[in-house]
Formats: structure tokens, C-alpha cells, sequence
């Protein structure tokens, strides 16, 4: 389990490296010149020339990729030249470590542009996470118990229309409805959890509810097919067999079984969703990491792309990597 | 370890070559080591220097419990999987060393039957174009064509040739296995290599599709390898009979030599095991009862790796003579003419009453058998008949 | 004493394990599916019955109605299972619940699926000592080490905690052996028990079940399609085809005065070991019947090669045959036996020129 432990980790991180050299690569050598972008309308050879030595594109990119692996662990400053430093010393911008490099366009470093976005995306996705685990898997072994009966029938098919409602659709229809029509709650607004935990918690509720619906339709039938697989499998007729009562059999036996695969996706769904949920960020008006990246990719920011494209890959591998060890410890045949 | 080849067993003393001729026969499977890096362990032998021969017409028993390597072995003669080491002469030919059109033109040749008639089968194709599919492969254009010969054959197994256009799972098991032979004898190959055609049928469905594959041979002068656990069918269908154990032969013999005098004490025990459908013999026998499990074929014993279980080192071997188990790997030697076993200290159980070699007395009440069985009444036969 | 048919008419006289005139039937989109259509017999303490029968016969779905295994599912179920005096067909769930694995357990076919492959050998084991009985969880393990122990594991003591997958197939079914022994149940259930294994293996774990018979004076119930694993072990025995009890008897009864053209069919059909070696085995012609569409009258008539014998216009088809006694402990379901032609037939077999 130890060495299954550290290769899994060695092997994530590898993916890392290898997926951050990948979209240095893709964006910098993208035909969009952004020395050409900070420019401005009345732009002059010399000023892209400028700004070009300004934002270090006139180095080799193995260089560039260097220098934003080497601000991972220590300070930089920009622009990331000496001799620019020493010349105009009114232009320096510094960026703590861990620095994840300089956004001509916010006009300042990409870490404080995205820092403050990070909790609403963080506290967005894990409320919204709990409430579709919860009650996703919960409905799935209701459905997958009174299999074929009217309740079974019923969440399917309401799970079927919210899984193809879009987001949009759902988080509008809610806010007509819980907010407008029967005034059950206020209109949600971004509150910093420092303000007040309470406050916060009234005002993520619906946002959250929005994401978890559209992923709850899809672990409402992802549990029910398990639950029924896991219940065709002979050693649940040896539970029963055994004289167990029901609540051993379904929880104990069927659902853990049930759950593995489970596990997996909502791993991969978290991770992806970490990255940020532009359209319930966009339609609450909660600036999480989803609304950076939608205008981040319009206004051709890359090097605000750049760092959303690795932390979204990041989410994605440190989930894997812990459904990965997850497994492992469910699953007994999985550890070596 | 000495990996060296035992001599060849090949009984034929007629001057042409055998239809086939397996020599030192090897599959080692690569292994891993899971610690941090990944490290070549030593390979699992799951098959480890089998030789035998094989002549055109005639069939091989390969019995052996599961994982002692024989349908591993049974894919390796066919090149279905990649020999470790080894020769696989065909009609004189190496086969080992074909290239892939060679190969192609061998498979008119060799043909193979799987155990589960269920995942043998696409169940995507109607089940004319699943046994005329080796016509479509090799190009081969029958005179009438494909549909009509297709159909002839599926007659020829027992199917309805009218029902060229259902598919798999419209058939019961035994008529599925019956399209998995139609298939592999479409060609009319000189060889079959059955891994266990008949172990997932019903009784009186396997005892069909047992006397099928007889007249197939008959008619075709068809040579099977049958692959087998099962120690009473292979009995009844075989002309030699080989005996596995982790990936080694014990014992290589004619059939009825080998069910009459076993020689290596995993065979005796073996046979002694089979339960057999007769209540006062059952009583009456005595097994020979192995200890323990099937050691790990990642890590064999040394010296003869059936020494762990065997009750002759445990009952009845000397110190000095086990310290010889434990440390040489025995070659299989043709201890008797035509009689080749694996053991140091191969020889007949006296008292085998254990084996079938133990006089059937008939039967006190006849068998009510109808019309038939064919038992009653007659003596055994020790000997080759 | 023989125990089978039971052909007392005194309802208060129920044998230890009793099943009459049991149905279990299951609707289905292609229609009625008649698994089990009528079966009855008896099982004695100490004693041994062997179910023998092919696939779909129903001799599975039989011993599960039994253990109460379809209760929640569609399966239509009729007729009175009495164990130790007590009807378990009528009885509720939590009845039924309370005996299952205590006074009555069942052991599988793959001992590898049908063990949880999540939780520990030790855990499952203990478990079906806690739910039956008031214990701690180290009172629990301290028995499943010793029922470990008795079933000829060794290292008891350290494989309690091993799962599954790191058992041999023999050592899994020991263990599955151990499970359903823990509470002494007075019936064990044991479903072609040796079926996955392999021979060797199988002839330990036949010895094992004979000595552990002797030990806690069980009644078991075998279900195999192996006539050599019934011949081994079995003390008296039924042959099931298409949900009915066709021959029933002791088991050297029914082995040597067969009395029915589907026993006969399946004694000479299989290759056999203490045999001289046929030339040519005698199949059963035919298919096992179609458990929705069985066939009129006697279900084996179409395959049967005696019907012409029995005559009196078809009477094989368009007449249900009972079970006709041929001696005082054995009876088959065959319209020969009600003609008394039995012997008839038997002479003229051994008239025959082998």
C-alpha cells in the first residue's frame, strides 16, 4: 500500500509537469501575439517591441517555461529582466512566491487576479457536492429499492428532465420560483464567509442547489444501475442467505459495493467542476474562477488562460490521485 | 533452475513425420515486481518443456487441474499466443518459425474450440456468417458456394441448415457449441485443439456433442487435442493421454495404459479423486487424498514441483530420496516402453485398487438401461485393446 | 431409515425437513415460468439427499424457496415447507429471517462470487454469528477462528483477517463451509458445492462435509448434477426434470434398479471412470425442455425412447404420470412402473448380447 501510495503520487505529478509543458507549449506558440494585444489601439513597431522585452517574450520558450516553474517556489518581479528593472524601477511589479506570472491586461500578477475567486468556486463546488452526493445516492437506492414501482418511475424520469435542462435554464427557473414568485428566500449575492458564516451559507444555498440538481439527475440513475447490478451478485444472496436484515444487506453489502464506481466519477466531476461553473457564476453573478476563465479566454489573457487551463488540470489530477488511493482502501483486491 | 529439454516422447516408429510434434514447449509470462519501480520478476512458466507427438487422425488428452497450464499450451501450439521457447513441427514444419501469410495458410489447418460457447461467438453475426467466416478469411471459394456449404455443414453438426440467419443466443448451449465446431471444421483442418469443448454442457448434452466430435474424426480424419479436466471424458475420447501439473507433464502415455497403470503418484492420486456414480465402489474405494492447495505457479517448488503435495514423498520415500524430490527437477522418461512419467520414483501402485484399474465386478442388479449400456457384464481391460 | 416420500396422509407427521407438493412459478414477459411445478420430499437429521438434475430442472430454485430466498420477488410460490415442525412457506419475513443461517444455511457453487469481495473472511464469518446471536465482536471471532479451524484452514488465526481473493478456491469454500456451520444449523443447504473446483480439492471438501455431517448431525440437501458426487455422499436421492421429482429412493436404490428413462438416460450418457470404456456414449436425444411451454403429460416424452411401450394411445402424452412406488423406499414418475413393466424391461436389457 506505501509503494502503491508514493508511485501513484510520483506518477501525478509526472502528469503534471508533462500537462503544464503541454499548454505553455499550445498557448505560447499560439498565433495571437500578446505583446500585440497590450498594445492598444494607436500601436507602433516600437511599442509591441516594448511590450514584448517588457513581458519576456523575447526569450527562448524553454526560458520563459523556466522561469514560470522557478516562481512555483520563489519570488519574481516583472518585468522579468534586469535590465528593464534597473531602467525603469516605476514598472516593477512584484509577485510572491508561489508566483504564477503577470497579467499585462488585469495589470497585475494572475495570482492576485484569481486568489479572491478562489474560495466562491471552492465553497460553490463542495456545497453543491455534498448536496448531490447526498442526495443523488440517496434517491438512487430509493429508485433502485422500488425498482419498476411508481417512486422508481418517478425519479427516473424527473432525473431524466433535470439532467437535460441546461444550467442556465435550472438556476433561472429557481430564482423565478424559490426567490420571486414564493419569496422563500433573498436574492442570493456573493458574502464573504469572513462577514459572517451564516450569511454566507443563506447565500450559497441556491447556487449550489442549481449545480447540484443538474449532477444529482445523473447519480439519481448512475446508483440505481449499481445498486440493481450489486444486487444480482451472489454474494448478496449469501447475505441474505446469512439471515441479515435489511439495512446490513442494502448499506452494509449492496451499497458499498455499489459506490465504487461512483466514486470514480464524482472524483473526475469534482475535479472538473473546481475549476469553476461559469454559467451559475455568471447567472448568480458570483466571480469564481468560471467567470475568470470565460474572460480570460475572450480578452485573449493568456497568461491568465494559461494558469486556469493547469489549475483546472490540477483539480482533475489530485482528484483522480485521491479516488485513485480512495479505491485502494475500499476495494481490498486493489492494494499490492 | 535447469531448463534443459527432456528427450522428445515421440512414440511413432513409422518413418514419416507425425501430424504434430510439440517439443520443449515453452510460454513464460513476464512479471513485475510492485515495489516503487517496476522490476522483471522471474516469468511465470505457465507452460515449461512439453513435448509430445501427435499422429494425423488420433487424439490427445491433456488433463490437468485449473492452472497447471494446458490451455495455455493448447493456444501456444496454435501460435494464438507467442511460444516462449520450443519446436512446433506441423507436417515436418516449424511452425515457430512462420511468417504471418504462413501462419495464415496454417490456420486452414488448425482450427480451435472454445470452451464457452457464449463468448466464442459474436453476437452481432447471424451464425452462417460465423461459420463461413474462415471461408471469407482464407479466400477460399467452395464449388456451390459459400451459403450451400455453410449449410451442409451446419447439417452435418445437427443444426438446421434453416436457420443460417438466427443468431448465437437464439441456440441452446450444445447447438451453440455445435456452430463453434461447424466453424472450426468448415475448412476441414487435419487438426483441432479443443479446450474443454464440453465442461460447461449438461450431461446429456455433452455425451452429444462427445460422439459429434468422434464422427467428425472418423469422417474427416480430423487429429484433436482435447483439453480436458474432466479425467472420464478424456478418457473416452482420447488415443494417448497427457498429464499437467504447474505447467510440467507428468506422465505421457497410451489411454488405456495410463487408466490401468498410472505411474506418477499426482495421476494415481488423481484418478483416485474422481468420484465415480457407484454407491458400494464409492464406499469401498480408497482415495488418495492430496495435502494442501496448487502451489502458486509465480513461485514453483523446487526440485519436482508436485513434491509439496505428494503423498509418495510423504509416505514413502526415504530421507536421502526426498532430499533428490526437493532438489532435481525430474525429466520425463519413458520408464516403461511408451510410457513416459515424470517422477524419480514413477512406478504402479500395488494395491490400485484406487484406480480404475480395479476390476469392475459386474454389477450386482443389472442396470436398468433400456435399450442401453453396453457395461454389464464384461471383464476390464487392463491392457491396450 | 430411507426417508423420502412422505405417503402418510397424518398432516401433524411432518419428517425434519418437509416439502409438499412445492411451486415455485415466475411471471415473466414471456409468459409463466414454471421453475419448480410440484415437488415433495423429506430429509431426516443426520441424513443426506442429493437433488440430481440438469440445468433448469429447478432443483436450485427448489432449495432456495426453501431457505426463503424469493420472498420480495415476483416468484409465485405454493405447497407447505415444514422444517422441524414449523411451516416456513406461510410464515413471515421475520420468521423466515431468523432461521435463515441459524437453523438453516446454504453454501454456493463459486465460493469467489459468492463471498463479499470488500470485506475480510473473518468479517462475513463473524457476522453471521452476531446477527444470530448476543455477542461481542471479539466473541464472534474467537468462534469464527475455531469454525476456521474446524474446517481445516490452517493458520486459522491469521487468514481470519485475509479477504477473499487471497484464498485458494478450495480454502474460499472452507470458509463458506465455516459460515453456514457457525450457528449449528439442523439443515444445510449445499448448491453443487464442488462444481468450481477441482477434483483433488473436491474429493477433500466431500470428505470434509461427511465428517462434519457426523459431527453436528445435520440434514443436507446436495444439489449436483455429478451422479458420481451423489453416489459419494449421498443417502438417499430425487432426479428433477422440468420441475418435477421424476425418481426418488435411496441412493443405491436409484443407482442400481433405476426406474425411470431419464435416469437410465443420464447413468449411460456420461463417460465413466469404473467402466470398461464404451464405444460410444448413449446420449439423452433431444433438448431439456422449455420451462414456459413443457410438454404435454409426462414432461420427458419427447425424448423418451419407452413411449411406444407404454402405449394405450400416447397415454405418456396426454396423461400426467405420478410418482408409482417400485419398492418400499423409491418411486418414479413413469407410467412403466404404474404398468408394471419395470421388469419386464430389465430382463429383456440383461438378455441383451452386450
Amino acid at each position: 500500500m506505501f509503494f502503491y501510495t508514493i508511485r501513484r503520487l510520483i506518477g501525478a505529478i509526472m502528469m503534471l509537469v508533462v500537462m503544464s509543458i503541454a499548454v505553455f507549449l499550445l498557448f505560447y506558440a499560439s498565433p495571437t501575439d500578446p505583446a500585440r494585444l497590450t498594445c492598444g489601439k494607436n500601436c507602433t513597431p516600437q511599442g509591441i517591441a516594448q511590450n514584448r522585452a517588457y513581458l519576456g517574450l523575447n526569450e527562448p520558450l524553454q526560458v520563459q517555461y523556466g522561469h514560470f516553474m522557478k516562481g512555483l517556489f520563489a519570488d519574481r518581479k516583472f518585468p522579468d529582466n534586469p535590465k528593464l528593472q534597473k531602467e525603469h524601477p516605476e514598472l516593477i511589479t512584484k509577485c510572491d512566491a508561489p508566483c504564477l506570472g503577470y497579467s499585462p491586461l488585469q495589470n497585475s500578477t494572475v495570482w492576485a487576479y484569481l486568489k479572491p475567486r478562489l474560495p466562491i468556486t471552492l465553497g460553490l463546488t463542495l456545497g453543491a457536492f455534498v448536496m448531490w452526493i447526498f442526495g443523488g445516492v440517496l434517491l438512487g437506492i430509493l429508485a433502485a429499492l422500488r425498482r419498476g414501482k411508481f417512486v422508481d418511475r418517478l425519479l427516473v424520469s424527473l432525473a431524466l428532465i433535470f439532467y437535460s435542462f441546461p444550467t442556465f435554464f435550472i438556476s433561472l427557473l429557481l430564482l423565478q420560483t424559490v426567490v420571486f414568485k414564493w419569496g422563500w428566500l433573498q436574492t442570493p449575492g456573493y458574502v464573504s464567509p469572513s462577514a459572517g458564516i451564516g450569511d454566507y451559507l443563506y447565500n450559497m444555498f441556491l447556487p449550489c442547489l442549481t449545480l447540484a440538481l443538474v449532477y444529482a439527475a445523473a447519480y439519481i440513475r448512475l446508483t440505481r444501475t449499481y445498486m440493481l447490478e450489486t444486487m444480482g451478485e451472489d454474494y448478496l444472496r449469501t447475505a441474505r442467505a446469512k439471515g441479515l436484515g435489511n439495512r446490513s444487506i442494502i448499506f452494509k453489502h449492496t451499497l458499498r459495493a455499489a459506490l465504487t464506481p461512483i466514486l470514480t466519477i464524482a472524483g473526475l466531476d469534482l475535479g472538473a467542476l473546481l475549476a469553476g461553473a461559469p454559467i451559475t457564476e455568471t447567472v448568480f453573478n458570483y466571480p469564481g474562477l468560471g467567470q475568470a476563465a470565460v474572460q480570460s479566454a475572450v480578452t485573449f489573457d493568456l497568461p491568465s488562460t494559461v494558469v486556469i487551463v493547469l489549475l483546472s488540470a490540477t483539480f482533475v489530477i489530485v482528484a483522480n490521485l485521491i479516488v485513485d488511493l480512495l479505491y485502494a482502501v475500499v476495494d481490498p483486491r486493489v492494494r499490492y | 533452475m535447469s531448463d534443459h529439454a527432456p528427450v522428445t516422447p515421440s512414440t511413432p516408429k513409422t518413418s514419416s513425420a507425425p501430424l504434430l510434434e510439440v517439443e520443449n514447449l515453452q510460454k513464460h509470462f513476464k512479471q513485475y515486481s510492485q515495489t516503487l519501480i517496476k522490476r522483471a520478476a522471474p516469468p511465470v512458466k505457465a507452460v515449461d518443456g512439453i513435448s509430445f507427438a501427435l499422429e494425423a487422425g488420433q487424439t490427445l488428452g491433456l488433463v490437468g487441474e485449473s492452472g497447471c497450464g494446458k490451455s495455455t499450451a493448447g493456444r501456444t501450439m496454435l501460435r494464438l499466443i507467442e511460444p516462449t521457447g520450443g519446436a512446433i513441427r506441423f507436417n515436418g514444419e516449424d511452425v515457430t518459425k512462420f511468417g504471418t501469410s504462413q501462419l495464415r495458410r496454417m490456420r486452414r489447418e488448425m482450427q480451435m474450440v472454445f470452451q464457452d460457447p457464449i463468448g466464442s461467438l459474436n453476437p452481432r453475426h447471424p451464425v452462417g456468417s460465423i461459420i463461413g467466416a474462415p471461408f471469407r478469411i482464407q479466400g477460399v471459394k467452395p464449388p456451390k458456394g459459400v451459403r450451400s456449404e455453410v449449410q451442409s455443414i451446419m447439417e452435418r453438426v445437427g443444426l438446421n441448415p434453416e436457420h443460417y440467419n438466427r443468431y448465437p443466443h437464439e441456440f441452446s448451449g450444445g447447438q451453440r457449441q455445435r456452430i463453434g465446431i461447424a466453424r472450426a471444421i468448415a475448412l476441414q483442418p487435419q487438426l483441432i485443439v479443443c479446450d474443454e469443448p464440453v465442461s460447461a454442457l449438461d450431461v446429456s448434452i455433452q455425451a452429444q456433442v462427445v460422439n459429434l466430435l468422434e464422427d467428425l474424426q472418423e469422417e474427416y480424419k480430423i487429429a484433436y487435442v482435447f483439453i480436458a479436466h474432466d479425467l472420464s471424458v478424456v478418457r473416452h475420447i482420447s488415443d494417448r493421454v497427457a498429464v499437467m501439473y504447474l505447467g510440467k507433464m507428468m506422465e505421457l502415455t497410451d489411454r488405456d495404459v495410463l487408466y490401468a497403470t498410472p505411474m506418477h503418484p499426482y495421476t494415481q492420486a488423481l484418478m483416485s479423486a474422481v468420484p465415480v456414480p457407484d454407491p458400494d465402489r464409492a464406499e469401498a474405494r480408497e482415495r488418495i487424498m492430496l495435502s494442501g492447495d496448487l502451489p502458486s505457479p509465480n513461485d514453483p517448488p523446487p526440485g519436482c514441483v508436485f513434491h509439496t503435495r505428494c503423498p509418495k514423498y510423504r509416505e514413502q520415500l526415504s530421507d536421502n530420496q526426498r532430499e533428490e524430490c526437493r532438489t532435481t527437477i525430474p525429466l520425463l522418461e519413458e520408464k516403461q516402453p511408451g510410457h513416459f512419467a515424470a517422477c524419480h520414483f514413477a512406478e504402479v501402485r500395488v494395491d490400485s485398487a484406487v484406480t480404475v484399474a480395479a476390476p469392475v465386478a459386474p454389477v450386482a442388479e443389472p442396470q436398468a438401461g433400456g435399450a442401453a449400456g453396453p457395461a454389464e457384464g464384461s471383464g476390464p481391460s487392463l491392457t491396450k485393446s | 431409515m430411507p426417508s423420502n416420500i412422505e405417503v402418510v396422509d397424518e398432516p401433524a407427521d411432518h419428517g425434519f425437513l418437509d416439502v409438499r407438493d412445492l411451486k415455485v412459478h415466475f411471471p415473466t414477459e414471456d409468459g409463466l415460468v414454471k421453475a419448480v411445478d410440484g415437488v415433495t420430499f423429506t430429509v431426516e437429521q443426520g441424513k443426506t439427499l442429493a437433488i440430481v438434475g440438469e440445468s433448469g430442472s429447478g432443483k436450485s430454485v427448489t432449495m432456495q424457496a426453501v431457505m426463503g430466498l424469493h420472498r420480495g420477488t415476483r416468484a409465485r410460490m405454493t405447497g407447505e415447507v415444514w422444517l422441524d415442525g414449523v411451516e416456513l412457506l406461510g410464515a413471515s419475513d421475520s420468521v423466515v429471517r431468523k432461521k435463515r443461517g441459524a437453523d438453516m444455511a446454504m453454501i454456493f457453487q463459486d465460493p469467489l462470487s459468492a463471498l463479499h469481495p470488500y470485506y475480510s473472511i473473518g468479517n462475513q464469518i463473524g457476522e453471521a454469528y452476531l446477527v444470530h446471536n448476543k455477542a461481542s465482536r471479539k466473541q464472534a471471532r474467537a468462534r469464527t477462528i475455531e469454525m476456521l479451524d474446524r474446517v481445516g484452514i490452517p493458520n486459522a488465526k491469521r487468514r481470519v483477517d485475509q479477504y477473499p481473493h487471497e484464498f485458494s478456491g478450495g480454502m474460499r469454500q472452507r470458509a463458506m463451509i465455516a459460515m453456514a456451520l457457525i450457528n449449528n444449523p439442523k439443515l444445510l443447504i449445499a448448491d453443487e458445492p464442488t462444481t468450481a473446483l477441482d477434483v483433488t480439492v473436491q474429493a477433500q471438501i466431500l470428505e470434509l462435509m461427511k465428517d462434519l455431517q457426523r459431527d453436528f448431525q445435520a440434514a443436507i440437501v446436495m444439489i449436483t448434477h455429478d451422479l458420481g458426487v451423489v453416489a459419494d455422499i449421498a443417502d438417499d436421492m430425487m432426479v428433477m426434470y422440468g420441475g418435477k421429482g421424476v425418481e426418488t429412493g435411496t441412493s443405491s436404490e436409484v443407482f442400481f434398479q433405476a426406474s425411470h428413462p431419464y435416469t437410465w438416460g443420464l447413468l449411460n450418457s456420461m463417460p465413466r471412470l469404473d467402466r470398461v470404456r464404451a464405444q460410444r456414449l448413449d446420449p439423452i436425444p433431444g433438448t431439456p425442455p422449455s420451462l414456459i411451454n413443457l410438454p404435454s403429460g409426462c414432461s420427458f416424452h419427447p425424448r423418451c425412447a419407452f413411449v411406444e411401450k407404454v402405449g394405450h394411445d400416447g397415454r405418456c402424452k396426454n396423461e400426467l404420470p405420478e410418482l408409482y412406488p417400485v419398492s418400499a423406499a423409491h418411486e418414479a414418475r413413469c407410467f412403466l412402473v404404474d404398468q408394471n413393466q419395470l421388469e419386464a424391461l430389465r430382463n429383456q436389457t440383461v438378455e441383451e448380447p452386450a
